[in-house]
């Protein structure tokens, strides 16, 4: 029979019959269910299997607080493991597996653990795989992650998208239960900006899984009122459906809402999740509270749950966990689910109350100063044993148990910013401490407040409170009659001589492991997690942190708050890895930056390398090139024979303005800038406070008081940076105005012997680029096909070379124009291995280079560090440590047999040396295959370099095998005078 | 007439545009800009220049101008940027360095950004899975500089149905590809 524990009433539509499957066998629920409330219908009271031991267990709770009845969801890409059947609503067709349990969930052969339990106490892994060490990585953690743990992954690409989102309000209201909803109702109707997120798909907390009036509704019918007037409001914003996980600086909120989460695939376009970054100016946190459970004997067998879990399955779901069924508690609220239940006409067997004065009944036995000492039933509960007042045992049949042992307020989200909760011993609870974040205001059963009364007028209280904070005038709106039950409770936290009783569910800790960590002196709270693993996972302990604590206080002989509560942190809930991600993702990881002539680089075949964020091209392969070296070699040799094209649009450009323009350079740069002639280009090195270089390029100096600096590709935006900071800090008393033009303008290298020829054809004849009319470093404002350029006689290459410059727009029409006017030439476009491997023969540093340990010395360039001036690092790099005799210099290395490469990364040894660290007397930083040259090539540091010219010393690389001999050269391979240049 | 044909920032020859509900995203490449920072000790006369130039009082701090043909946009302490049609105005950084003389220093942004116009009802919607900007609170006539997609953006609202959205140009296509997933997602 299906459904044969649903009872009458309810909030579940039940004219929308919804089937789905459990473990492969199908059942159907109704419109509203969850998959636990769905399946206790069904009378499936076992849902899963525990983390160490594979004890049976279904679940504890009605919430996302669960830590039993955890399952996986979906088939295939989608299936998602460790999802609470508590909160997981049910659609049509979803499929639910059981987990950590082989063969099945009834017969599980792991459980073979649980007889082995004395085992596997409190510490078992630490004392007990220590030996040997290596076992450790390679057997026993593989044994243990088997027998251990939770679901699987399917390992496939998650197929939903996540979006990331940013919100703004006066009020956020933190939880849509009786004081939320109170609280969103008068600021809303004060006019301020509100919005309002529940985790629930149905608003009203816990008024919906409770029997009780507000006004003259029902709790839920009130709650659905104020619902409705609220999404009449403009000025409200609803968001059921989402958690708020964590609680930031300065009023920001981390939000999850479930798009689609209760659908069997999101709608086309829209996301799975979304996770909110909520900017409120007031907080009220209306989170409500937890019912806490008390340890006893076998205490974790499916049907046993918090009373008030057994009362919202009840109540809202019309879902009895059983026919017969008995509640064990320490407090009155654990009374309301004996008389919620016989009220549904379901059995009540007994109520257990801890205390001898508890409230009696007519309707059921309440067995006053009792306690539950065992109880029965293998894969289900079938009977309790009590120890009576007066000293008897009896035996009690019930395929239920509702536990309570008190509420704990929701005081996560007050304690993020590690606000301390303090300890409240009316309730017997921890509340909000006073060290709240900013802006907080916490309001109802999340303040301590526990009648519907109380939750009601401070919902009120706190919207006030947090209004008039912003200025708003608020009108107090009436409270509508309801319960106003005072808050009766003798703690009670676990019974006395228990051996497994459990705390912890989901991690399998019992009371016995709380004792063997204090007995071995873990006894501060984050040891005792550490050490059991008590509250971890992806309960966090909702239901077990204060049993733990307490059970520690008591053997600690202190009280609770004495020994207090483990730092809590977000995210509140389990939350995918995907909605932390957002949209930044497998090709939209990062964005991408195109060069002007990409599009006409994809139309030659180029491929492509990422430097920074920019595709570059990296080559060009031609017809019949196999191998990249091929097309390189080719485009090498191409440039140095004749001309070659490559765009170096990526390098960074600053344009820097204003009468103090030099001064402002002169301190950036180490070498001198106050007497750069206007129209020409001088070579800079910028140093670090510190004396390090950080990066180098040409400043070209376009009028008096303005100049175009370039930087390298990787460091256009730290320079940037630095040249901001030095302006708007270091020297704001200097007229410098600085803006990247990097995007603005499309800029191609033109280098080789005929690349003034080919520049002759395209730039407007009325602008003279003769050797003598634009000499090597000058630079200009020219025009191309009429369209306003800028070139510069720069060479990276070594060669005759020009950079020429058009805005972005024409980048791809210039292009096209140089490679039509190099036709006769037979010019070449090159990439940057090319481009490479030109700088390594030209002996020019770059990134490799500039590495972020070495100076000017290191580079050969200590007399560019100008001494008659004051520039940045200028004083640092004299610190004696960078200026030792032994100093690494930049030299050219060439192997001794020509077959042989020298691979950057290697080090170098003076022959005869032993090879290790102490005798290391330098590196290979950049390295290629020279077509000029016809072999290998490379430069790197060596210690005393420049004395070592001809010396052959030893390349090693122990991690690659490379061991033979090099030949110390200069570092300027080609052109050593730079005659080319200048031609 | 040069013979250089321009190509947009999406890389093709005429403007894309593309609509999901309500929303219409437009590649907008008649826009020519200009970067305009007054001189250390010059803010006044600076200022006064520009507006000369432009026909109106330059914005303040998170707001925008949007007249015909000049526009402005406050970008930080005495700087602007200053908007026109590139039809007709693609010399503007030059128009305004004469205007402005030594008073300021004014750098060409033309091509240094690529536009994108969203147009219709529910931007709000789009922008709040873009940017931490409070969209809602605005009524037109502001604007101000953000991240979107990991990318420095300028917003300016030039009325609640209309936003445009400057961005990095070599990153044209994948802030393209952000504002139409977000329309998509939203709307």
């Amino acid at each position: 029979m299906t459904q044969s524990n649903r009872v009458q009433g309810g909030l579940i539509n039940r004219d929308k019959t919804i089937n789905f499957t459990f473990d492969g066998k199908r059942y159907q629920g109704f419109e509203g269910d969850t998959l636990a409330s769905a399946l206790l219908a069904n009378n499936v009271r076992l849902m899963g299997r525990s983390f160490k031991y594979h004890r049976p267990r279904g679940p504890l709770t009605a919430g996302s607080e669960e830590p039993n009845a955890i399952v996986e969801l979906r088939e295939g890409a989608r299936q998602e493991p460790n999802t609470r059947a508590t909160t997981a609503e049910l659609f049509d067709g979803l499929t639910a597996k059981s987990q950590n349990r082989w063969p099945s969930l009834t017969f599980d052969a792991m459980a073979i653990n649980d007889r082995l339990s004395n085992f596997f106490a409190a510490g078992f892994y630490y004392k007990t795989f220590m030996w040997p060490a290596a076992f450790w990585e390679k057997v026993y953690e593989p044994i243990i992650r088997k027998a251990a743990g939770l679901g699987s992954l399917s390992l496939k690409s998650d197929p939903d998208s996540y979006d990331k989102g940013f919100l703004h309000c006066d009020l956020l209201v933190v939880g849509a239960g009786p004081s939320g909803l109170m609280a969103a109702l008068t600021a809303a109707r004060a006019g301020a900006q509100v919005i309002v997120a529940d985790e629930d798909f149905m608003l009203g907390g816990r008024l919906n899984s409770e029997s009780l009036t507000v006004g003259d509704q029902t709790g839920h019918a009130w709650a659905q009122s104020i619902a409705a007037e609220l999404a009449t409001m403009p000025n409200v914003r609803i968001m059921p459906r989402t958690t708020v996980i964590g609680a930031f600086d300065h009023g920001i909120y981390g939000a999850v809402e479930r798009i689609a989460d209760h659908l069997p695939t999101p709608p086309e376009g829209k996301p799975r999740q979304i996770l909110w970054r909520i900017y409120s100016k007031q907080t009220i946190l209306a989170t409500g509270a937890i019912e806490r459970p008390i340890a006893f004997e076998q205490n974790d067998r499916p049907g046993i749950m918090l009373a008030s879990a057994l009362r919202s399955y009840v109540n809202r779901w019309a879902a009895a966990p059983a026919k017969r069924v008995a509640v064990f508690t320490n407090n009155d609220d654990g009374h309301r689910t004996a008389t919620d239940l016989h009220a549904k006409g379901i059995k009540i067997a007994a109520v257990i109350d801890t205390r001898p004065d508890a409230p009696t009944s007519t309707d059921y036995e309440v067995l006053r100063g009792a306690q539950i000492t065992d109880t029965m039933g293998r894969l289900g509960l079938t009977f309790v044993k009590v120890a009576q007042a007066d000293g008897s045992q009896r035996t009690i049949e019930c395929g239920a148990l509702g536990v309570s042992g008190g509420w704990n307020p929701n005081v996560h989200l007050a304690s993020h910013q590690r606000g301390r909760p303090t300890w409240n011993a009316e309730i017997a609870a921890f509340v909000p401490g006073d060290t709240l974040p900013h802006g907080m205001h916490p309001a109802g059963c999340a303040a301590g407040l526990f009648s519907t009364h109380a939750t009601l007028k401070s919902g009120v209280d706190m919207a006030e409170a947090a209004l008039s904070a912003l200025g708003h005038k608020v009108i107090r709106p009436g409270l509508p009659e309801t319960e106003d039950a005072p808050v009766r409770i003798t703690p009670f936290w676990h019974v006395e001589g228990a051996k497994r009783a459990w705390l912890d569910q989901q991690n399998d800790v019992t009371a016995k492991d709380v004792k063997l960590a204090h007995q071995e002196n873990f006894q501060s709270v984050e040891h005792l997690k550490r050490y059991t693993t008590l509250g971890m996972a992806t309960d966090q302990g909702k239901t077990s942190n204060m049993g733990g604590l307490a059970i520690m206080a008591e053997l600690a002989g202190k009280a609770i708050p004495q020994v207090g509560t483990t730092i809590f942190r977000p995210p509140y809930t389990p939350t995918a890895i995907g909605a932390f991600a957002g949209r930044s993702r497998d090709e939209d990881f990062r964005p991408v930056r195109k060069t002007p002539s990409h599009t006409w680089a994809e139309e030659q075949g180029a491929v492509f390398v990422e430097v920074g964020m920019w595709l570059r091209a990296q080559w060009f392969p031609k017809a019949g090139e196999t191998h990249w070296r091929q097309s390189v070699d080719r485009e090498v040799l191409q440039t140095r024979k004749s001309v070659g094209i490559c765009d170096v649009t990526t390098l960074g450009k600053i344009d820097v303005q204003g009468t103090d323009a030099a001064t402002f350079l002169n301190k950036i740069y180490c070498n001198p800038f106050a007497k750069v002639p206007v129209g020409k280009v001088r070579y800079g090195l910028m140093l670090r406070e510190d004396g390090i270089a950080m990066d180098d390029g040409t400043a070209a100096r376009m009028a008096e008081d303005h100049f175009v600096v370039t930087t390298t590709t990787a460091n256009a935006v730290g320079v940037y940076r630095h040249m901001e900071f030095v302006r708007q800090c270091l020297f704001p008393d200097l007229d410098v105005q600085l803006i990247s033009t990097t995007e603005a303008w499309a800029q191609y290298s033109v280098a080789g012997p005929n690349a003034r020829k080919l520049l002759q054809k395209v730039v407007d004849p009325e602008h003279d680029i003769s050797n003598e009319a634009f000499p090597y470093m000058a630079c200009g404002d020219i025009s191309v096909s009429g369209v306003r350029a800028r070139l510069f006689r720069i060479s990276f290459s070594g060669e005759l070379a020009y950079e020429i410059a058009v805005p972005t727009r024409y980048g791809d029409a210039l292009i096209r124009k140089l490679v039509e006017a190099g036709e006769e030439f037979d010019a070449v476009v090159y990439g940057t291995e090319a481009l490479g491997v030109m700088r390594i023969e030209k002996g020019h540093a770059a990134g490799n280079e500039l590495n972020g340990t070495t100076t000017a010395l290191n580079l050969g360039m200590a007399r560019m560090v100008n001494k008659k001036k004051d520039s940045i690092g200028s004083t640092l790099s004299e610190r004696d440590g960078l200026n030792t005799d032994d100093a690494l210099k930049l030299v050219g290395l060439k192997p001794v047999d020509a077959a042989n490469p020298v691979p950057a990364g290697a080090h170098l040894m003076t022959k005869g040396d032993p090879v290790d660290a102490a005798h290391d007397q330098g590196y290979v930083t950049s390295a290629c295959f020279s077509p000029n040259l016809g072999h290998h090539i490379a430069i790197g540091y060596l210690k005393r370099g420049d004395a070592r010219m001809g010396e052959v010393i030893r390349l090693v690389s122990p991690l690659t095998g490379v061991d033979h001999d090099v030949e110390v050269v200069s570092a300027h391979f080609i052109d050593p005078e730079g005659d080319r240049l200048r031609v | 007439m040069s013979d250089f044909r321009p190509l947009t920032p999406l890389g093709a020859h005429e403007p894309r545009t593309d609509t999901h509900g309500p929303v219409t995203l437009t590649e907008v490449v008649d826009t020519a800009l200009a970067s305009c920072s007054s001189r250390l000790g010059h803010e006044a006369q600076a200022r006064s220049a520009l507006q000369d130039f432009l026909g109106f009082a330059l914005p303040e701090p998170g707001q925008s101008v949007s007249n015909d043909p000049y526009g402005a946009f406050w970008m930080g302490p005495d700087q602007w940027m200053i908007c026109a049609p590139h039809g007709t105005h693609e010399g503007l950084a030059a128009q305004i360095k004469e205007a402005v003389g030594e008073t300021a220093s004014v750098t060409e942004q033309n091509d240094a950004w690529c536009r994108f116009d969203l147009t219709g009802d529910h931007l709000p919607a789009v922008f709040e899975r873009l940017c931490a900007v409070d969209l809602r609170s605005w009524s037109g006539g502001e604007a101000t500089r953000t991240s979107i997609d990991h990318l420095g953006c300028f917003l300016v609202m030039t009325n609640p149905d209309h936003v445009r959205v400057l961005g990095p140009r070599s990153s044209a296509g994948s802030l393209h590809h952000a504002l139409l997933t977000a329309m998509r997602s939203a709307l």
